[in-house]
């Protein structure tokens, strides 16, 4: 040690650089690759549905014809089927989330909750396509038969909001679609704001606890004040899977262009007109160009959503 | 610290002054609202559980019966003529498998970027987020997108096209698994590997992913599990292809398309076939997600 | 085994412990009797019998794990949060065992309140802070409540710095306001017993100052119970010192006796520093 001179430059130091410049130059890239997809992406929605923006202007987005033989197309239905859908939807949801979460928290005995949670995860898990068909098979039929007559029975008749259960109950429509749509984001959401709600320090729990709180009351005032910007990108994010999502809808929806006066009534969503009207139009023709500029839309919408999700979820830079 | 003037002065200090029935009375209250509030609680997650076994127990209740040799050993025919699924079976996992592989390589260099290039470089912060964002982004627009870029120029639906939009929904699932496994990795073992003269690619590849190996492993299977059982993606880039193909430029079967246009349609021999591919890839997705839980759990 | 401290082992701060050798203890507010405490199969304390005197602080001290910060949450039945912990034994208070499976945990805790090591304000207003406790047990009008938030800071020593921002974050405040905070935040439910688990293990000294002296005031209200790591911590505060060692109360008595004259080896070992 003493008299070995050290090499300023050991032998394989010309290759370690070449190697270190190549290997950050190849994960540089594909990070920026990642930049270039999602531009791509918006790029060419846009560019390819740019006839169609061009041919109907704004209107193309409140305009609820969608005529293939006139060749006048519009957004119209399908926008509103598709925030309608997706907010209902969240409604139902939610608070059987947050009974979720909470439950496994801190209500179920500790043993219990893994293989609860467990079961909850592996329904986010289960295809899209599989709670279409089982919305189709199962949830359809019980709406037809049980649950719309029963609504229209007992709500029908009210003031302002009768019109709402009214109609003929064929099972499908926009309230059997929201109802897929929310048996398909509950697990979501729920294992969102169960990840969530663990963050919370327990010595703040135990605070409040200390000051003589029920469990519901350290929820309601400690837990969910604590986490509700989380809480809210969580039920943000399941917005987003409920916005886009073509499949569980297009199954149940009804798939008719006509903004339906009922829950009852059938509708559409972007997602569901696209997957259906697709196979039916040509390259280049003004109906494939709306159909691209719907989905350009789409994407809009849920860029959007899912922005304000991971902005409330992950501050995680740091 | 004076206490003796002002209003703070005159209160009595402490326990007995308290109206004990009052106490008494809200104690009650609010012990009854929290039992209504933990019932609540209970009844929803019963629902969720009801809900998972309804969709398990049809799976099985349609699907069991369906299935037989004549799934596997047959291809897609027309109704009525004992038609199987080996096509839509092959198509998909050649699809699956061609998507992950070309997408996890891309993802790994991405989460490596993240967590050992630019943990909070602004160029990084913004790809972390458009990753996020594509992560949940609607599926059937990443299958617009490949038709704009791959279908319509090439003037063809195909297998390669399906492959392209899988490999996109790859990417993000791989990249959030990878820079989170690699985040966990203490910065001592990293300096350790640095102290002994290893290049910084050296250290990533030899030491990083070595240790992180489990928690990327879980990664891609999630995502294969994922794009498995992805529809709207294939409906516009590989279609569909009723005959037996395993060629990429042709258009590709797949289960999940198959599925989708036998169970709308009228023919019971073929909505038996969606069934029992339907229990196919529900139980095959929910064992993939079964085996990365139990590959992840001794780390957690 | 009992022997007096020779001349070199000081204890530290003599003369706070000169001003208080005359007093004496007096009745127990609560009268722990024979507990044993368990995580899982694992026995954390041990037959412990101990009387927390009426409007007098109680110090607990010992090596980490030593089983007082054990104690302190079998008082307020805290370990209940957790499946697996369980007390055995006879915790007394007003001739009621709070052991008992049948004990109102709400209303006991509202009597026995509890400040932890790391300060723990809620997210939401000063104000908000104190009112959310006191309206889980009272019903009070809306001047009645100022009166009480008003008290229990001007208590608490932080009233003077806080009254011009009730309606700002808690989490403004700083780390040793936060504490007095939350020490304001018990009181204002007025217990009648005080738990303090290391409160100013994560303050700096002026704010450790700061609490000590609010301790001394707050006895003539409260009867306390305080877990400390900090010798002279319990020589200035406290009035009975327990000594707790690998789950056992090796000793306890009056401050004076216990930093002057304590009987067990172990004891005088653990204050003068050879271990723990």
């Amino acid at each position: 040690m003493s008299d070995a001179t050290l090499p300023l430059r050991p032998a394989g130091s010309r290759a370690a650089s070449v190697g270190d410049r190549f290997f950050a130059l190849a994960a540089t890239s594909a990070g920026v690759l990642v930049l270039v997809l999602l531009s791509a992406i918006i790029l060419s929605l846009f560019v390819e549905g740019l006839p169609s923006f061009r041919a109907f202007g704004l209107n193309f987005l409140i305009d609820t014809d969608w005529d293939p033989v006139q060749e006048v197309f519009g957004a119209g239905v399908p926008i509103f089927g598709t925030v309608v859908t997706a907010v209902l939807a969240l409604l139902l949801a939610v608070p059987l989330a947050f009974g979720i979460a909470f439950y496994l928290t801190e209500i179920a005995p500790a043993w219990f909750r893994r293989p609860v949670g467990t079961a909850i995860e592996l329904l986010a898990a289960v295809p899209s396509i599989i709670y279409g068909m089982w919305g189709f098979f199962v949830i359809v039929p019980i709406m037809g038969d049980d649950v719309q007559p029963f609504l229209t029975d007992w709500l029908g008749d009210v003031p302002w909001i009768g019109f709402l259960f009214q109609g003929a109950p064929f099972g499908t429509g926009i309230l059997t679609a929201a109802l897929v749509l929310a048996v398909m984001i509950i697990p979501f959401i729920a294992a969102t704001m169960r990840d969530v709600f663990n963050t919370v320090p327990p010595v703040f729990k135990e605070s409040a606890y200390g000051l003589g709180c029920t469990t519901w009351e350290v929820m309601r005032s400690i837990v969910v004040p604590y986490t509700r910007a989380s809480v809210v990108g969580g039920i943000m994010l399941g917005l987003g899977r409920a916005l886009g999502e073509t499949m569980a809808v297009t199954f149940v929806i009804g798939n008719t262009n006509r903004i339906p006066t009922s829950l009852f009534g059938p509708g559409n969503t972007i997602a569901s007109i696209v997957a259906l009207e697709f196979p039916e139009s040509h390259t280049g023709s003004l109906k494939l160009s709306s159909l691209l500029a719907l989905g350009f839309i789409l994407f809009v919408i849920s860029f959007i959503v899912l922005a304000i999700s991971r902005l409330l979820l992950r501050p995680r830079s740091a | 610290m004076s206490t003796t003037m002002g209003p703070a002065g005159r209160m009595p200090a402490s326990g007995p002054t308290r109206d004990r029935r009052v106490a008494d009375m809200l104690s009650r209250r609010r012990k009854w609202f929290d039992r209504v509030v933990q019932a609540l609680c209970i009844a929803a997650t019963v629902i969720g559980l009801v809900l998972l076994a309804s969709i398990l127990f049809t799976l099985l209740w349609r699907g069991v019966g369906a299935l037989g040799l004549h799934v596997f050993t047959r291809s897609t025919l027309p109704p009525g003529s004992h038609g199987g699924l080996l096509n839509a079976i092959v198509g998909s996992l050649v699809q699956t498998l061609a998507g992950t592989a070309i997408g996890t390589p891309i993802g790994l260099m991405v989460g490596t970027y993240l967590s050992e290039y630019a943990r909070n470089s602004v160029l990084g912060n913004a790809v972390r987020f458009v990753s996020d964002v594509l992560l949940s982004a609607p599926s059937i627009l990443i299958g617009l997108f490949v038709y704009t870029i791959l279908v319509e120029p090439f003037g063809g639906f195909s297998g390669i096209a399906g492959c392209v939009a899988l490999a996109i929904i790859v990417v993000p699932i791989v990249v959030r698994t990878t820079e989170d496994m690699l985040r966990l990795i203490p910065t001592e073992l990293r300096e350790a590997a640095v102290a002994v003269g290893a290049p910084k690619w050296r250290v990533i590849v030899l030491i990083c992913y070595r240790a992180a190996l489990d928690g990327i492993a879980t990664g891609i299977l999630l995502a294969v599990a994922r794009v498995a059982g992805e529809t709207a993606p294939l409906l516009f880039t590989s279609l569909g292809n009723l005959n037996w193909s395993l060629s990429l430029t042709q258009p590709m079967s797949s289960l999940p398309v198959t599925i989708y246009q036998y169970a709308g349609s009228a023919f019971d021999d073929w909505v038996d076939l969606a069934w029992a591919g339907a229990l196919l890839i529900t139980f095959g997705v929910l064992a993939l997600n079964i085996v990365a839980r139990v590959m992840l759990r001794p780390r957690s | 085994m009992s022997q007096t401290m020779n001349e070199t082992e000081q204890p530290p701060a003599m003369a706070t412990m000169q001003a208080r050798s005359a007093e004496t203890l007096g009745a127990a507010r609560i009268s722990i009797r024979g507990v044993d405490f368990f995580y899982g199969s694992n026995k954390a304390l041990k037959g412990i019998d101990l009387d927390l005197p009426e409007r007098q602080v109680t110090g607990m001290i010992g090596p980490s794990g030593c089983g007082k910060s054990t104690l302190l949450r079998v008082l307020n039945r805290m370990f209940d949060l957790y499946p697996g912990q369980r007390a055995v034994g006879q915790v007394l208070m007003d001739g009621v065992n709070i052991l008992d499976p049948g004990i109102d945990l709400n209303q006991l805790r509202s009597r026995v309140g509890m400040v932890f090591q790391k300060p723990t304000p809620f997210p939401m207003t000063i104000y908000e802070n104190i009112a959310f406790g006191v309206k889980l047990h009272e019903r009070l009008s809306k001047s009645q409540m100022d009166e009480r938030v008003e008290w229990s800071l001007t208590r608490a020593a932080l009233w003077d710095e806080s009254k011009d921002r009730l309606n700002t974050s808690a989490m403004g405040l700083s780390g040793g306001q936060q504490q007095r905070l939350c020490i304001a935040r018990t009181i204002a439910v007025r217990p009648e017993v005080i738990l303090l688990d290391e409160p100013t293990s994560a303050l700096d000294p002026i704010s450790t100052l700061k609490i000590e002296e609010l301790i001394d005031e707050l006895k003539e209200d409260f009867t306390i119970a305080i877990v400390t790591h900090n010798m002279q911590q319990a020589a200035r505060c406290a009035d009975q010192v327990a000594f707790f060692y690998l789950g056992e109360l090796v000793e306890v008595g009056t401050a004076t006796q216990m930093f002057t004259a304590p009987r067990e080896k172990r004891t005088q070992e653990y204050i003068t520093g050879r271990f723990g």
